[in-house]
């Protein structure tokens, strides 16, 4: 009965994942395959003796603290506006899940001109309020941020869609009791509304972590990695070696896939007594 | 402790009028039940004495003073609800510390009025549990305890029973009517079942469509109820009406009151009838009999006949009620009645 689901789980998730550790270990020659050799963990001390790779670390990790922070936040502020019923929040909501379903390299086309340095809007908005504008994807100071309010922007209204269901999910009496019990507003959100939608915000927080840690389109439309490497994430960085050095690219992978392994151990040992299912 | 007062009380979600210009006294101190079917505005008003729903106009008064304007934490009320609303997130000693927690009272107090509650309702052992592990009884009793550890002046409970099972639900009836002793504040239960409102109540506030029918003790509702709608609301099974067949009036006498007999008797109102159904209920047994166009409820403590047979049925004169036209009860002194006794004795159907 189960054979045609394992059949296809061990061609396309099992195999491929072997593969890639196998990869991991060899110095592969795509020209001929007979000059490829095994090499042991040599790629994996490569790895960590290599400054890029502690750069494109640092760097998918503060984009991914960033993402995960703003996204959580906005789109938790956005879900308990919008979970009041009204008709304006019936269009808004519809309005902020848009960017959901619109292809990321539009989405990314379209910012890029937004951001453009000259004729952008964004630099055209600060400069009449008076502010100097931003180099956006153009500095290696400000490109990491620019990537980062891209995606939080494509993301909120998804996950604010999430929040918007588990608040609707809590029956209003609970609320009729916590004010019978005296309970000021932030004891309401903090001591009845956040603990009962933990599962979800939960659930939010390793998908995101997950989906950031192994961002690419964003990085690759907008910026390219640049400049000067200040947005090379670390499947970006895998990326580049493509096709010169497919067993260190490979090996990186496995690196990549137990760092998001190990991150979502870790989430489920510190968080799981604070997540109350019902 | 304190009364509690509806002033030209209108209340009306949208268009929807719920309740129409009541006025309605709930006296200090006593076990109130507002009872009446599914839609009557009972829950209405009782959320408003709480304050979850602001009334459209009027003004509701506890002990005397106008409480519209006072949020619902600070009226000096507790609520049991009908699904509980337990926080499901809190263990049972945070739940019912929440309310103390939100009033500032220190840390040693609480924990004294949380173990001393705990005692008096039996949750002492599931103190640190939380309330996804606790049956609906114990769930109940948490509701209870932490609307009781507030020392609230008025108790409001919304179909608080309705959840249990019917053992359950007369166990706890009787300890919400100790409990009521204990406490000695206001009481005001919202049931649609009228067995609770008869057991419990010292005060019946009997409602139908938004208006008050009858404010009264048990047994006055029961002895005299003041309309058709007071007959048939209360009481197991209803009281029996008929048709008198002159002004429109008709007559109803309690299903105890009738006595069947195999003989004619001479009681004052005494028909032929079939008995169609027969429950035997233990301690009484319930006869369905048809009787010319109408059938009537029988309860008798004895057990002596069986379906399908010819009775006859007997009534007493002092044991009948009239209702005019409109509903309402013909006093036994009024002049009419007279008149309608003899039209009743003429009305036998064969």
């Amino acid at each position: 009965m189960i054979l045609p689901a394992m059949t296809g789980i061990i061609l396309f998730v099992m195999y491929p994942i072997f593969y890639l550790v196998k990869l991991s270990l060899y110095q592969y020659n795509l020209l001929n395959k007979d000059k490829s050799k095994f090499v042991g963990l040599n790629n994996f001390k490569e790895i960590f003796s290599r400054d890029d790779f502690y750069n494109a670390l640092t760097i998918t990790v503060i984009y991914t603290v960033g993402v995960v922070v703003l996204t959580m936040a906005l789109s938790l502020l956005i879900a308990v506006w919008l979970s009041r019923n009204t008709r304006i929040n019936a269009i808004v909501q519809a309005g902020i899940f848009t960017p959901h379903i619109i292809s990321i390299v539009s989405i990314a086309l379209v910012w890029m001109w937004l951001m453009e340095p000259n004729y952008g809007l964004f630099n055209f908005v600060l400069k009449t309020v008076g502010l100097p504008g931003l180099p956006w994807l153009q500095s290696s100071s400000t490109s990491l941020m620019s990537v980062i309010i891209v995606s939080v922007w494509q993301n909120v209204g998804y996950y604010a869609l999430i929040i918007v269901a588990a608040l609707k999910s809590i029956p209003p009496t609970i609320y009729e009791a916590a004010a019978l019990d005296n309970a000021s507003k932030f004891k309401v959100f903090t001591k009845i509304t956040l603990p009962l939608i933990s599962p979800q915000l939960f659930f939010i927080l390793i998908i995101m972590t997950i989906g950031s840690f192994k961002v690419f389109d964003t990085v690759k439309m907008m910026t390219g990695g640049g400049p000067n490497g200040s947005t090379t994430t670390l499947v970006y960085y895998i990326y580049e070696f493509r096709t010169n050095s497919i067993g260190y690219a490979s090996a990186t992978g496995v690196v990549l896939m137990a760092i998001i392994a190990l991150l979502t151990f870790v989430y489920f040992r510190l968080l799981s007594q604070k997540i109350h299912y019902q | 402790m304190a009364s509690i007062e509806f002033v030209n009380v209108t209340q009306a979600f949208d268009k929807n009028v719920i309740i129409q210009d009541m006025n309605l006294r709930i006296e200090d101190g006593k076990f109130t039940v507002l009872v009446g079917p599914s839609g009557c505005g009972k829950t209405t008003l009782l959320r408003m004495i709480a304050g979850l729903d602001r009334q459209t106009s009027g003004s509701v008064l506890i002990d005397g003073k106008d409480v519209t304007s006072i949020p619902p934490g600070q009226r000096g009320v507790a609520m049991v609800f009908q699904n509980y609303a337990i926080y499901p997130t809190m263990s049972v000693r945070e739940n019912i510390e929440f309310g103390l927690k939100n009033n500032k009272v220190p840390k040693e107090e609480r924990t004294r009025l949380v173990e001393s509650i705990s005692e008096t309702v039996g949750l002492r052992p599931y103190l640190d549990r939380k309330p996804s592990t606790l049956s609906g009884g114990q769930r109940q009793r948490v509701a209870l305890a932490r609307a009781m550890v507030k020392k609230p002046s008025v108790f409001l409970m919304d179909e608080p029973l309705s959840n249990l099972d019917a053992k359950l639900r007369v166990q706890m009836r009787i300890e919400l009517i100790e409990l009521h002793k204990q406490l000695g504040t206001t009481f005001v239960y919202v049931t649609h079942d009228q067995v609770e409102a008869m057991s419990m109540a010292d005060t019946i506030v009997l409602m139908n469509e938004g208006r008050i029918q009858q404010e009264a003790a048990p047994e006055t509702i029961y002895r005299q109820p003041s309309n058709l709608f007071a007959a048939q609301f209360i009481g197991v099974p209803p009281m029996n009406i008929g048709k008198l067949g002159t002004d429109g009036v008709s007559f109803g006498f309690r299903p105890e009151s009738g006595v069947l007999s195999d003989e004619r008797t001479g009681a004052h109102y005494c028909v032929k009838g079939t008995i169609v159904t027969r429950e035997m209920l233990g301690s009484e047994t319930i006869y369905q009999v048809k009787t010319g166009p109408h059938a009537f409820m029988i309860k008798c403590t004895e057990d002596l006949f069986t379906a399908d047979r010819e009775v006859y049925l007997s009534v007493d004169s002092d044991k009948l009620f009239f209702f005019g036209e409109d509903g309402s009860r013909i006093a036994p002194n009024d002049r009419r009645v007279d008149d309608y006794l003899r039209a009743l004795r003429g009305n036998v159907y064969v």
